[in-house]
């Protein structure tokens, strides 16, 4: 019963109040989401992966993160699920230990990299003149950089480890999104919506942050999720060229780095974690094309 | 600030001198993204903690021998002496010797980079012929089996570790099936057969007319090519389905359907022409990054590319070779990109 | 829709052109081998100090002492034909053999001889110390090296030195004999060649350089008037390979035919092709872990004991180092002249925690240990990490590049190191002096090319025990000197020896004649064959 009102509260056709409005909103994109089975294995995907992060400990015996050079390069099979790697330790657990890691990396360059591109990009783009100069000169420099090797001089200055790689990742990431914002943000400045809002003395900050900045909003965020693996496969790179997480850290990206060796006769020791690299990153697309549709208030009346 | 750009927004007036003020800015801001990029390259070439010093004269060198090269290399001397020095070399057009390669920076970028050049633009041909019609037919058919093929193929292309991908094609197209040429650009014993007059292959074997050559690089580069374009592809397929289903929600194009306009001239004619705009930018930001080079298919395939030079010179502090790399890199992606821009200004009216 | 249909179709086509490659193997004349060839920096003999030049250089330049790949384990002379000896042992006179030529068809003179090693001394590049150590320097070598007449050169040298070790030392790659005449035409303000021979060729050896192409190919072609005939092969190419999995692919198609940088797993992988035969040679490059002494708790001689018990040799030569590392535990390789073979530790956590406890560190402590990115040293390090565990000793590894990786070393700013060493020649004194012998432990005496120095470790019996078997004269004595030097620094000193490599070379079953002996620079083509 109580659902059913909650239902009928949240469905109801005039609301009574702006919390109700505003939860309504969340409800029906909810449902919106919900029609979209893409989306949903996608979220189910990151859901999982947030749980495993979550009770790795509970879902990895301790004695199988060490090395066993006996049992090493075993394949896939009833005792190790997953098989072992080059030194005889368990892929499977290792992978589930590597979870912490992957989020880690992608919530932290999130973070950092969406509010300095969004900003800079519709600042330059809805401003221009000589802001919009200095800023897309700012932003090419950084563009015009080889990424890996901006990143990589930058952790190799830093020093090695998992936290200088996001930073030097995050760095390197932004200039993109400011791109593609200013792009948006080009289109947009004209459309009559904005000049009724400047008419009405809406204040440049305000026009920005309320208008320009949520319709710059889906292309960063599709760009954001395609950037996913992206960051993933950097942290990877850097993983690689032992300038990332350090052994015996188990970093997805640097275990398939070290048993890329392996490749051809023990196939299980790069592809397991290439495997979850490509489900990870494949939850981060689903999921990010999924709020893509409800989201966006321009497509929007599609739905 | 606002009234300033109401103004330019409104105003088509000063044609003549306006396009003399523009073209002058263009240039100072080409300029100052250089002096900018040089000046960052050359401050991280500082605090590397890589010692040039020992790339050249070893891990066992004495102090003496040491000290010698250090003071050959002008490092006792102020960074920002060695940076104007360094500019000052750049506008006399010359970028240094290499300690890596022994040869002029110049020589090695004419080597490396259409190496790179050759590999990208292949990708990215096989990207937009492909990606696009993917990305349109996706959207087209939103929500139905063509669209979600597309998606897993874009997402798949998109999400696999590309040195892994490469190693399992080379695996199965160059070991098992033999239908490609294996790492490397060409066949050894070819080698030094074609004179290098552009550093493509392709084109400089063509131009000779040596077919055999021909057919032996283009097996080679196919494979790389292809695992770069699958790359490219993604990307671009996904871009272009998501700013197509932007322009079909449009009202412009209900319009055009109802006035009985057949369905692929709405696709097509209408819907397809705005998105161009912002595939051009999506097209140029991928071609001008797959010319970065890919440090990890270039070690895969053996590929003499820019973004190994450049890395391997990072790593050894050879930094006459990592400023030079950089700065032609950076030239191609700046290029790139104001020539994606002034396409967008003539494509796009509302940009005008 | 039609425009998408003939794009796509386009396409294919254009992909279906281009299937088909030619199941083409190597020409008959031609030895192709895939190397990681990226540490080139330099072909000049006076500078060459990288693992892959070394052995180009060896193909391309006769030195004036030589071992031949027909015997590995007697030193002869190369271009020099005999040589007598002075009775203080310390001036040594060459005969030059007659009618030797260099590529260019110039005679091989004794002036030439001179020259060579004047140059060394001169532009005083790197590997420069393994003659300047005799007391040479650019003011005296004119006068201490020279050619007497047309076929005798002279050397006297000025400090003490076994004339044995002066002999090994003219066989480095500093020995090359260079046309001068060639080189001198090619001499830019005073360089004396160097920069022309950076990428270019003058020896009189079996091959000369036709190309070098950084990160890409290296180019040899044969030298038909060598002294011992023409070689084998007509051409011999190094094909820069840097990725193992790709070199062995490239092996079993037969595009290559010989792969150097396999893993080990990988050539467990080939065992099963018939095409393919793995050959091992034992090299004398070994795998180390040094302690800084400057550092508090290592500086403790039982720490170091303590680890050397700790550490599970057999179990990382049995697995992944199986077939090309073996346990070997004193600083100079098994198989040379001189060498101590005995490998008296094995893991054994109860002494090694009964040290720690005597040295006060029951309790365990924790260190950072720094070593190379490339593969086998990440294994090691975990490997090493876990080992070090039982004691409670708490490690984090560090991975860098080699060119990250030495300054820090060179600077004393390690705990500890895992790296390897290779002699610069073959003589013990190679070792001695780099693990043994510290001139000069102070800071600023930066006595860096000293491994000892690099350490901050000082020992009065090592050091005059190292110095003492360098000047012997008695062949017997100084061997019995040398191994009891080995002895003790494996009972003491920052070292913990750990590995001697073994190199597998994998080639395809229709190549013979590749000779691959104890040290880096003795690498031979020119007997290499095909059927």
């Amino acid at each position: 019963m109580t659902t059913l009102t909650l239902r009928g509260w949240l469905l109801a056709e005039v609301p009574r109040s702006k919390g109700q409005a505003r939860c309504q909103r969340v409800f029906i994109s909810w449902l919106a989401f919900k029609r979209n089975p893409v989306a949903v294995i996608g979220l189910l995907i990151i859901a999982s992966l947030v749980m495993v992060a979550l009770l790795a400990p509970w879902l990895t015996s301790t004695e199988a993160l060490e090395l066993n050079l006996a049992k090493r390069l075993q394949p896939p099979g009833g005792e190790h699920w997953f098989g072992t790697d080059e030194l005889g330790r368990d892929i499977l657990d290792r992978i589930i230990w590597g979870s912490r890691i992957t989020l880690y990396i992608v919530g932290l360059v999130s973070i950092i990299v969406v509010p300095i591109g969004l900003v800079i990009g519709v600042v330059a783009g809805y401003i221009g003149g000589w802001v919009d100069n200095f800023l897309m000169r700012l932003t090419d420099i950084f563009l015009a950089f080889p990424r890996l090797i901006l990143a990589m001089a930058l952790v190799a200055a830093l020093g090695p480890g998992l936290e200088n790689a996001v930073l030097a990742i995050a760095l390197t990431t932004w200039s993109p999104f400011a791109r593609i914002a200013r792009a948006e943000a080009l289109t947009i400045r004209n459309s009559d919506f904005i000049l009724a809002a400047r008419m009405q003395g809406v204040s440049t900050a305000g026009i920005l942050t309320r208008h320009v900045a949520p319709l710059c909003m889906s292309s960063v965020i599709v760009r954001l999720t395609l950037d996913m693996a992206g960051i993933i496969l950097t942290a990877a790179g850097l993983g690689f060229l032992g300038l990332g997480a350090q052994p015996p850290t188990p970093e997805w990206g640097a275990m398939i780095s070290l048993g890329r060796q392996y490749l051809i006769d023990q196939w299980w020791v790069p592809t397991m974690p290439g495997i979850a690299i490509l489900v990870v990153s494949l939850g981060f697309n689903l999921l990010g094309d999924g709020l893509r549709d409800v989201f966006d208030p321009k497509s929007g009346g599609n739905q | 600030m606002r009234a300033s750009s109401v103004l330019k927004a409104a105003g088509p007036g000063r044609a003549l001198p306006s396009k003399l003020v523009k073209a002058s800015g263009v240039i100072v801001s080409l300029i100052l993204t250089f002096v900018g990029l040089t000046a960052v390259t050359f401050t991280i070439g500082r605090v590397m903690p890589a010692d040039p010093v020992l790339a050249i004269v070893g891990d066992r060198a004495s102090q003496e021998v040491y000290d010698q090269v250090f003071l050959q290399l002008g490092l006792d001397k102020p960074i920002y002496v060695q940076y104007l020095k360094y500019l000052g070399q750049l506008l006399q057009g010359d970028l240094g010797t290499s300690i890596m390669t022994a040869q002029p920076v110049a020589e090695d970028i004419l080597r490396f980079f259409p190496a790179t050049m050759e590999l990208a633009t292949v990708a990215t041909l096989l990207g937009v012929f492909v990606g696009i019609p993917m990305g349109v037919l996706a959207a087209v058919k939103q929500g139905r089996w063509p669209d979600h093929v597309v998606r897993v193929i874009g997402l798949i292309g998109y999400s696999a570790p590309i040195f892994w991908l490469g190693m399992v094609a080379l695996l199965v197209f160059y070991a098992r099936l033999d239908w490609v040429a294996g790492p490397g650009r060409l066949d050894v014993f070819y080698d030094g057969i074609v004179d290098p007059v552009s550093g493509i292959l392709l084109l400089d074997a063509a131009l000779a007319g040596e077919w055999d050559i021909f057919d032996n690089a283009l097996d080679h580069l196919i494979l790389p090519a292809s695992i770069l374009g699958t790359f490219a592809l993604a990307y671009i397929a996904r871009m272009t389905r998501s700013f197509m289903l932007d322009q079909l929600g449009q009202e412009y194009i209900l319009t055009a359907r109802v006035k009985g306009i057949p369905e692929w001239q709405v696709i097509w004619r209408h819907a397809f022409r705005n998105v161009l705009v912002q595939l051009i930018t999506i097209i140029g930001l991928t071609y001008a990054s797959l010319l970065e080079g890919s440090v990890l298919t270039e070690t895969i395939f053996s590929w003499p590319g820019i973004g190994l030079y450049i890395t391997k010179s990072l790593f050894n502090n050879d930094m006459n070779a990592v400023l030079g790399g950089t700065i032609v890199v950076g030239v191609c992606f700046v290029g790139i990109n104001m020539l994606s821009d002034l396409l967008y200004k003539l494509v796009d009216p509302r940009v005008r | 829709m039609k425009k998408i249909k003939i794009t796509l179709l386009g396409f294919a086509a254009a992909l279906m052109l281009v299937t088909g490659a030619s199941q083409a193997a190597t020409p008959k004349n031609t030895f192709v081998l895939a190397k990681d060839i990226a540490d080139i920096i330099t072909m000049d003999p006076a500078e060459v100090f990288e693992l892959t030049t070394g052995e180009i250089i060896a193909n391309i330049y006769d030195r004036i002492m030589m071992f031949e790949p027909e015997d590995l384990q007697n030193l002869v002379g190369g271009v020099a034909e005999s040589w007598e000896v002075s009775e203080d042992g310390k001036t040594i006179t060459f005969k030059v053999r007659s009618g030797l030529k260099f590529h260019s068809g110039n005679p091989v003179r004794a002036e030439d001889v001179a020259w060579s090693l004047q140059r060394v001394v001169k532009l005083n590049k790197t590997p420069a110390f393994i003659v300047t150590q005799f007391g040479w320097n650019a003011d005296n070598v004119d006068s201490l090296v020279k050619a007497t007449d047309n076929d005798h050169l002279q050397i006297t040298i000025t400090e003490e030195f076994s004339p044995g070790l002066v002999l090994n030392a003219l066989s480095a790659g500093i020995a090359s004999v260079v046309d001068k005449k060639l080189v001198m035409s090619h001499e830019k303000d005073g360089d004396l060649g160097y920069d022309w021979l950076k990428s270019n060729s003058a020896g009189s050896g079996a091959f000369s350089l036709k190309t070098w192409k950084a990160n890409e190919i290296v180019m040899l072609q044969a030298h038909k008037g060598y002294r011992h005939g023409a070689p084998g092969m007509d051409r011999v190419i190094l094909q820069h390979v840097s990725e193992p999995s790709s070199q062995r692919l490239l092996l079993e198609k037969g595009d290559i035919d010989m792969a150097r940088n396999l893993t080990p797993d990988q050539v467990k992988g080939i065992e099963g092709n018939s095409d393919i035969a793995v050959d091992g040679h034992p090299k004398g490059t070994i795998v180390y872990m040094a302690a800084n002494a400057g550092h508090p708790i290592l500086g403790k001689d039982k720490v170091v004991q303590a680890m050397r018990h700790l550490i599970d040799y057999d179990s990382m030569a049995d697995s992944f180092l199986a077939g090309q590392f073996v346990v070997h535990q004193a600083f100079w390789p098994a198989g040379l002249w001189g060498a101590l073979e005995t490998t008296p530790y094995k893991q054994d956590v109860v002494t090694a925690k009964a040290l720690l406890a005597e040295a006060g560190h029951a309790d365990g402590f924790e260190l950072t240990i720094h070593t190379l990115t490339n593969s086998p040293f990440p294994e090691i390090a975990q490997a090493v990490q876990a080992n070090l565990a039982k004691g409670g000793i708490k490690t984090n590894i560090v991975t860098l590049e080699g060119k990250t990786l030495w300054p820090k070393y060179r600077a004393r700013e390690h705990d500890i190191i895992l790296a390897h060493w290779s002699p610069d020649y073959v003589d013990p004194h190679s070792n001695a002096d780099a693990f043994a012998n510290n001139p000069d432990n102070r800071f600023e005496a930066k006595k860096t090319g000293h491994l000892t120095w690099r350490n901050a470790w000082s020992d009065d019996a090592s050091n005059s025990l190292a110095i003492k078997a360098r000047n012997e004269l008695d062949l017997d004595k100084r061997k019995q000197q040398y191994l009891e030097l080995q002895a003790m620094l494996q009972k003491k000193g920052p070292f913990v020896i750990m590995f001697q490599q073994n190199e597998q070379v994998a080639r395809r079953r229709n190549l013979d004649g590749f000779v691959s002996g104890s040290n880096f620079d003795l690498v031979f083509y020119r007997n290499v064959t095909k059927r």
